[in-house]
């Protein structure tokens, strides 16, 4: 004998979730409209009027330019060590037993579980006691130390889920431990490490806290932001960054949801 | 062995190339040979660099902490002292520590009621499509911009706002007014008070709870849910007995991320907030405008601490399973 299995969920819980989901993506949308507002000096709705005016404004700025060139060079540095020390890390876990296995775990997870200001005075207070003045090296030095973690989660994962004796056969046909890495390991973790990849890339491209201590003078895009935000100089300008850089992080996660789709768990809850 | 005898007569010529010889050769054996060499030589460049990079600034932060600075000339006396220590435990610093661990609590009791019903949600009714659809609405604003979610917060609480309008429009203004009026959580406007602070909080760090949750509510088995309607079980006595039980690790799993992320943050007061102190921005402020990386340094052994202790607890509650 079977219970009736109810399909339909209560309706109050229905309520709930949709609230809850409409907390999370309403206040998204409204920087999508304030974008558009003709209102300069107040965050007055609803919007007296409409334009594209502030578009063409924001192209033309200079300062825009020089923080989102910084935070792509950053970020694409960042996320290319991420990438190689994560992918080692995560063979050298999934491949062998050893002493210690544990806590490379732990260690590789750290820098994101600290709140990320420890992070940031750490890594500002080592620079001063080093005398490393600061420089762009010095914001890649923090990106990429917390940007390990997503690549390894993801590389974790999709090694669980290769199989072993794949290696042992490619072994076995004559291939050397180059071949085997390039014509076997590497096209089973590709999609894996593009996923990683790109979150990396969205997560020091998106990066504030660390970078507010080791940037110096320098500003990214999150620093500009964080800058117009306590001293605001252009509202409607701010307004249209802020909506580009919605739509810049959200195309890496889109592509890497469908890159990892497929039994994989994307690192999500590892952020 | 008949149909296969053909094929090896053949001859067919291996897909690569045999192995070479030459230094590439040797590297592979040795690689072969010895796997511990080829470990070894796989975990140095990241543990070289988490050791060096991370480990040894941690370090060097918690050494600073054991300095002090002479408060006349403003500088640092590299000496062991607990003096610093001892200057986190006056009246105004404490009452940061205390402001700052009721607000990270009240941030993680809501967020964990606002995404239980989400999470259940996605877990148990969402199938196919939806459940796809359910995970990216997660996904899109856990990642999306950590300051275009807080600027959006003070477009909406600013006074001229969307929120006043709302409000005024369903004829709610004087519960906002009479809110803004209590001590403690009101202020001149929402952007500008400690619930405005608690709203841009629960809301940066929400999908943080979601996802570990439903990863709980995911291994419940659902016939548990329908046995205990059948023993004649009210849904509230099945919440109460079952599935919040069951899905305890999970919301202990995402109260670390809520906690520790907002025990560290001091961004979103600076921006969203009074001009109280929070544990982040005295940091901030210490080692900045202060100057006093020793104190600051301490003030970041707090977190440290609590997070330490709530791990240790959560470990004990099974939540890294959830995770």
């Amino acid at each position: 004998m079977r219970s009736d299995r109810s399909q339909t969920a209560p309706l109050a819980l229905k309520i709930a979730a949709g609230c809850g989901l409409a907390f999370l993506h309403l206040p998204i949308l409204l920087i999508f409209v304030y974008a558009f507002t003709t209102e300069e000096k107040t965050f007055q709705w609803p919007l007296p009027g409409l334009t594209l005016q502030w578009f063409g404004i924001t192209w033309n700025r200079p300062d825009v330019w020089q923080a989102l060139s910084l935070s792509v060079r950053v970020a694409a540095i960042s996320t290319v060590i991420a990438l190689v020390l994560g992918t080692l890390c995560a063979a050298a876990v999934s491949r062998s037993r050893f002493f210690g296995r544990e806590t490379i775990s732990l260690l590789v997870i750290l820098p994101i579980a600290l709140p990320g200001i420890i992070t940031g005075i750490a890594l500002r207070s080592a620079f001063s006691l080093a005398e490393i003045p600061f420089s762009f090296w010095t914001i890649v030095l923090g990106h990429a130390t917390f940007c390990v973690v997503v690549v390894y989660n993801n590389a974790v994962a999709r090694f669980r889920r290769t199989s072993a004796s794949l290696i042992e056969a490619s072994y076995d046909l004559g291939a050397d431990g180059f071949q085997t890495f390039r014509y076997c390991v590497l096209p089973n973790i590709a999609t894996a490490l593009l996923a990683g990849g790109m979150l990396a890339f969205a997560l020091s491209f998106d990066e504030v806290i660390v970078t507010t201590f080791t940037a110096g003078q320098q500003q990214t895009v999150p620093i500009w932001m964080l800058e117009e935000l306590i001293r605001p100089r252009q509202r409607p300008v701010t307004n249209v960054v802020a909506m580009v850089v919605v739509l810049v992080t959200f195309l890496p996660i889109l592509l890497a949801y469908y890159l990892t789709r497929d039994g994989d768990q994307i690192a999500g809850t590892g952020k | 062995m008949n149909r296969l005898a053909p094929v090896a007569a053949q001859g067919h010529a291996p897909v690569m190339a045999p192995s070479s010889g030459g230094l590439r050769g040797a590297l592979s054996d040795l690689f072969w040979r010895r796997p511990r060499f080829l470990l070894v030589l796989m975990l140095a460049p990241p543990l070289l660099w988490l050791g060096i990079v991370y480990i040894g600034s941690l370090f060097a932060l918690l050494l600073q902490s054991f300095f002090s600075i002479d408060e006349f000339s403003g500088l640092i006396n590299r000496q062991f002292t607990l003096k610093t220590y001892g200057d986190l435990l006056q009246a105004a610093n404490v009452d940061i520590i205390v402001r700052t661990v009721v607000m990270a609590a009240l941030v993680t009791l809501a967020s964990a009621i606002i995404a239980f019903p989400i999470a259940y949600y996605a877990a148990r009714y969402a199938r196919g499509r939806w459940k796809a659809l359910f995970y990216l609405a997660v996904m899109l604003p856990l990642w999306s911009s950590y300051l275009v979610k807080v600027y959006a917060w003070k477009l909406i609480l600013a006074k001229e706002g969307i929120l006043t309008w709302l409000l005024g429009k369903l004829h709610l203004g004087w519960l906002l007014d009479a809110w803004l009026a209590l001590p403690y959580v009101g202020g001149s406007s929402l952007s500008v008070s400690a619930t405005g602070t608690f709203i841009a909080f629960v809301y940066v760090w929400l999908p943080f709870m979601i996802l570990p949750i439903q990863a709980a509510l995911e291994r419940v088995p659902a016939n548990l849910v329908e046995a205990s309607s059948d023993l004649g079980a009210s849904p509230g006595q099945t919440f109460r007995n079952i599935l919040l039980p069951l899905a305890l690790p999970g919301v202990v799993a995402g109260s670390i991320f809520t906690f520790s992320l907002t025990l560290g943050d001091y961004i979103i007061p600076q921006i969203i907030g009074t001009s109280r102190l929070f544990i982040g921005m005295a940091v901030y402020a210490q080692q900045g405008t202060a100057g006093n990386i020793p104190l600051a340094a301490a003030f970041t052994v707090v977190p440290i601490v609590i997070m330490g202790f709530y791990l240790w607890g959560a470990k004990r509650l099974g939540a890294f399973d959830a995770l």
